[in-house]
């Protein structure tokens, strides 16, 4: 099943930031966002993934297939890597983390306390999570941040064998991960002037 | 959501999540009162049930502005809502996890407090009895008022003035039982009244939460 | 020709523009006529005096102190149904005219129930259940100041209000429950419609009418004022778009 995007506008606060992007993403493709800082990357991952409605236009195929990862991990300081990732699998209706822990390398970690872990390991377990979810579109914004190479390189292998699986995965990151993807450049699609003000429209 | 409730719990009992400080909360609250009103043990049995009850809705409210905020910081909050699990459904496990956390220890605790403020012998079996119908509403109420205000930087003090408006008629009712119940009067009235909010509070405010929640994440 | 076309914020502004002056006018002579009829062309009450008189602010204050918060709840309603944002602008512009009103009825209640039962203050049902009132306020008022994005704080609000409503309702009926065990309520309040004379009524009735004429005029002049900051917010932020974008051409 495809995710399908038509025409859609999104908006931070009530403004609109960017219009009419269209794309697909196939079962085993992945597509990667570029754009410079602020041009909406984050907005347009957001809404993709139903945290925000979009101001025009349809995503279809979203529907309870989203694993959505952000810069922020939602980890628990004071419970260990192992919990942590068991309490993602069991709200997503998963029970094996032993897979997430070996392709991102925590298996030494399982029973160390999240807040004791440095930004690097934080991050694989909060990428880690993603393969506990069960669900096949990951939308992923700067995964790799605080990644070292080898932790990129970890991160990639996941997405390849993600994507080798029939899942897809749409990310908005800036650094070459290797893995065959289309490229699209959000600063295209910047939401014109005329379509701005219509937000405040009633106002002017 | 099971899952969510146990790690509510495991996070609540584990450092830093606060547990037991709503009830040290409420222990001082009801050693400080006869320092204010003084020692005259006719005067505490007449207030005590009064007392217990204001400082019981006080502890409840102690731990509130960090039952969603937690969360939201840390982006769990965000990474819930893309979950199988509603966010009504969020809201209130998340406010059962809290009373189990806040609540029952305090309506645990009322009784041996209770003898601190010289309660009167026929009082305690409904004072305990009036707190445990209560307190749930407490959480729940409290859990609406949290997700109002969890967009909110330093939205703590917000809260509670949004919150304690609410807490009104449970506030009311229990008191009115735990004192009738204190001066040998029937309490029957009050606690079916009260028990009446909670369900009903229990029923209808995670749907308002959960809306509150939703407007906030966008 | 539909109601909901007044929903457009500048149609708005142009009949409200147009009807506040009358409605200036109307409370400002109603006032006058009720409050000089009131107090000096009535009669002293045979048991309470000259301190009757202060019903002429009581009365009215209060009721529009309840009607303000109920005109909130429908424009909240509005707000959430149909999404108006002159809807949910005009529920923030009537709380802070309810927390007046409250405060009105509170003070004028303690200024004639001082001399009536000694004392300035009782936990009354009523009084209570006004002072509840102002609490749930206050609560609304914080929630629109703390909230930046004005769609988020008009959602927010709204629920507020309609889950306030069913408290206020529910507090209401609790405090009579409540206070039953400590006075009789009803020796304390003096029940209007009982015990004022048609010579005190028909004044009360144009205070009244005044009360409701400067409600509404209040309302529509800072519904008029938040749709002008609204204004100047999309104004701005389609400047420095305009500048932001020469700057790019350039």
């Amino acid at each position: 099943m495809e995710l399908t995007v038509t025409d859609l506008a999104v908006g931070r606060g009530g403004v609109p930031v960017l219009a009419g992007v269209t794309f697909v993403l196939g079962p085993g493709r992945a597509l990667v966002l570029r754009g410079p800082n602020g041009s909406g990357k984050t907005t347009l991952l957001r809404t993709v993934a139903g945290l925000q409605l979009p101001m025009a236009g349809t995503v279809a195929g979203a529907d309870d297939r989203i694993a959505y990862a952000a810069h922020a991990d939602g980890l628990k300081a004071a419970l260990t890597v192992a919990e942590n990732l068991r309490f993602w699998a069991s709200v997503f209706g998963q029970s094996d983390i032993a897979p997430a822990l070996a392709a991102f390398d925590l298996e030494d970690l399982v029973d160390r306390p999240a807040g004791r872990l440095s930004a690097g390991q934080k991050r694989r377990l909060g990428l880690a999570r993603l393969m506990v979810t069960g669900r096949d579109v990951w939308v992923l914004d700067e995964p790799t941040v605080s990644l070292d190479a080898a932790s990129v390189a970890l991160f990639a292998e996941a997405v390849k064998g993600h994507l080798a699986r029939g899942g897809s995965a749409l990310m908005a990151t800036h650094i070459d991960l290797g893995i065959e993807a289309e490229t699209l450049d959000v600063s295209g699609f910047r939401a014109a002037a005329a379509e701005m003000d219509a937000a405040d429209e009633a106002f002017l | 959501m099971r899952a969510l409730f146990f790690r509510d719990l495991a996070l609540a009992l584990r450092a830093g999540g606060g547990f037991g400080l709503g009830l040290a909360f409420f222990l001082i609250v009801v050693v400080l009162v006869p320092f204010s009103v003084g020692p005259q043990s006719a005067l505490l049995t007449q207030i005590a049930p009064g007392v217990l009850w204001l400082g019981a809705l006080l502890a409840c409210l102690l731990s509130l502005d960090r039952l969603l905020a937690v969360d939201w910081e840390d982006g769990a909050l965000d990474l819930l809502a893309t979950s199988p699990l509603p966010l009504e459904g969020i809201v209130a496990v998340k406010a059962a996890a809290h009373w189990v956390t806040t609540g029952l220890p305090l309506v645990l605790a009322a009784p041996v407090l209770g003898v601190l403020l010289n309660l009167a012998p026929s009082g305690y079996g409904v004072l305990v009895l009036s707190l445990a119908l209560g307190t749930p509403a407490l959480s729940m109420i409290g859990a609406f008022g949290a997700a109002l205000t969890v967009g909110i930087k330093r939205g703590g003090l917000l809260l509670s003035l949004l919150v304690l408006p609410l807490y009104v008629p449970t506030l009311i009712f229990g008191a009115e039982a735990a004192r009738r119940a204190a001066e040998g009067l029937d309490s029957g009235t009050p606690l079916l009244l009260l028990a009446g909010i909670t369900l009903a509070v229990l029923a209808a405010m995670p749907f308002a939460a959960g809306a509150v929640l939703r407007v906030n994440l966008r | 020709m539909s109601l909901w076309e007044y929903a457009n914020p500048v149609k708005f502004l142009r009949l409200s523009e147009r009807v506040q002056p009358w409605l200036w006018w109307g409370s400002g002579v109603c006032l006058v006529v009720g409050l000089i009829w009131g107090f000096f062309f009535t009669p002293d009450d045979f048991r309470q005096g000259s301190t009757v008189k202060i019903i002429y602010l009581h009365v009215p204050s209060a009721l529009m102190a309840i009607n303000a918060w109920f005109m909130m709840l429908v424009a909240s309603l509005i707000w959430i149904v149909r999404r108006h944002h002159v809807s949910a602008l005009a529920a923030r512009a009537a709380a802070p005219v309810g927390i007046v009103m409250t405060l009105i009825a509170l003070f004028t209640g303690a200024i004639w129930g001082q001399p009536m039962w000694g004392t300035w203050w009782a936990w009354d049902p009523r009084l209570t259940s006004f002072l509840i009132l102002f609490l749930f306020y206050l609560g609304y008022v914080a929630l629109w100041e703390a909230i930046e994005d004005p769609d988020t704080a008009a959602d927010l609000t709204s629920i507020l209000c309609l889950v306030g409503t069913v408290f206020a309702v529910l507090s209401r009926y609790a405090v009579l429950f409540w206070n039953q065990g400590l006075h009789q309520g009803a020796s304390l309040s003096l029940d209007k419609e009982e015990n004022v004379a048609d010579v005190f009524y028909f004044p009360l009735l144009v205070c009244i009418a005044g009360f409701v004429l400067l409600f509404l005029a209040l309302v529509l002049y800072r519904t008029g004022t938040e749709i002008r900051v609204r204004r100047t917010r999309a104004l701005m932020a389609r400047e420095t778009r305009g500048a932001g974008l020469r700057a790019e051409e350039a």
